[in-house]
């Protein structure tokens, strides 16, 4: 069951706490974000998304799991809009429904070695499902 | 001085070096970490969802456990600093976050972020002060070319993490230069290493990784350090190596003479 997409735009913003209009489209999140290259989805364009009721193209993009939150467009955009949790609400939307999970239990031993913080894998499972 | 002190998971594990060089040292500054009790993990990454509230109640008790005992609460990791920090923001400044928080746990006296919450190296810089762990240093590491690497925890959101200058930082480089080595600066000391995705994408962590060393080398940098198990363990395990990447509080024991009776 899906809300409508002016209801979906509208719970990306209230669970982000942000607000897409004030965003000028300099780009400059995008410029700054190390995972640039690996994101179907720009950050940039996140927020046109949400601006143009779209946010069930984003729930189902590949730069929600490669976004890692590091806040560089967060910091550096001119605007306040907060690109990085913008992206992390779409992520939010994708996990909440069941099989929406990016991770499986299962996967894990094959990913594990000896020295892999415990840190990686509360993190992993926090980003990664719910 | 006394504070509580709140480790976190992977100190007491995998990076249990961390740990027991950062306790060493605070003695022999002169100040005691006492650890909480009750601790229990913060999640690795802070919850950003504006409704998510049951994520955020770990580090609620950590920090209300610091208040009952009228403590400041001493953080090392860069994940724990982060999360535990921006939760008791929560706490004192978001209205809904914190009603709900204390709805559910129904503390003897509502939180309302009273706590002060300290990274391991803020204690460093303003509580004892560089000036006084440089007349505290046995063991000067002259000549020695040390990079900080920040990453992206220990310093944004800077508006909340009020850590240092976000874009500029020079915290870990007068730690270095208090221990009586060179710091080296280089650009992309305060960008990601990939974190978390090592684990699905470890091409895209590489890439973040050699980005970040092939800076460093390029500074002469002959060593990094960090505060993060994780940025530690993605630097060494995702790039060509040649510069070893060591946790902070070991160049620390180190210069004041404490490291060998920790690795004994």
């Amino acid at each position: 069951m899906e809300a409508s997409k002016k209801r979906q735009s509208e719970m990306v913003q209230e669970i982000s706490g942000t607000n897409p209009l004030k965003c000028m489209k300099c780009g400059k999140c995008s410029a700054s974000c190390p995972a640039y290259e690996k994101m179907d989805i720009k950050p940039h364009q996140f927020v046109s998304y949400v601006i143009n009721e779209d946010v069930e193209a984003l729930a189902k993009c590949d730069s929600l799991w490669v976004c890692l939150s590091c806040f560089a467009c967060v910091e550096r955009c001119p605007r306040d809009v907060k690109p990085g949790k913008i992206v992390d609400a779409a992520r939010q939307l994708a996990v909440r429904q069941k099989g929406g999970s990016y991770l499986v239990p299962d996967e894990i031993p094959a990913l594990v070695d000896e020295d892999l913080p415990q840190q990686l894998l509360v993190s992993a499972f926090r980003k990664f499902r719910r | 001085m006394k504070y509580s002190y709140y480790p976190g998971c992977t100190l007491r594990t995998k990076a249990k070096k961390l740990d027991d060089y950062a306790r060493a040292s605070a003695k022999a500054l002169g100040f005691e970490l006492e650890e909480l009790e009750d601790w229990q993990c913060c999640g690795g990454v802070y919850p950003l969802s504006s409704d998510e509230i049951g994520s955020k109640l770990s580090s609620v008790r950590a920090l209300n456990e610091a208040k009952v005992k009228g403590q400041e609460l001493v953080t090392l990791c860069s994940a724990c600093h982060h999360v535990i920090k921006r939760v008791n923001d929560d706490m004192k400044n978001v209205e809904d976050i914190r009603t709900r928080a204390n709805n559910y746990l129904k503390l003897d006296e509502p939180y309302l972020g009273e706590t002060e919450v300290l990274h391991f190296l803020e204690v460093l810089r303003d509580k004892v002060g560089f000036d006084e762990i440089k007349k505290k240093v046995v063991n000067p590491l002259t000549g020695r070319k040390i990079g900080a690497y920040y990453g992206c925890l220990l310093l944004r959101p800077s508006d909340i993490i009020a850590f240092d200058n976000p874009e500029n930082p020079t915290i870990i480089e007068d730690f270095i230069r208090a221990l009586g080595a060179e710091p080296v600066v280089y650009p992309y000391r305060n960008e990601c290493c990939g974190g978390y995705i090592s684990l699905k994408d470890n091409d895209l962590s590489k890439k973040m990784c050699n980005t970040v060393m092939d800076s460093a080398k390029g500074f002469e940098a002959e060593m990094l350090v960090t505060a993060c198990p994780l940025c530690q363990y993605n630097l060494t395990k995702n790039t060509a190596g040649g510069v070893p990447v060591i946790y902070f509080t070991e160049i620390l024991a180190e210069a004041l003479g404490v490291k060998e009776e920790v690795d004994a």
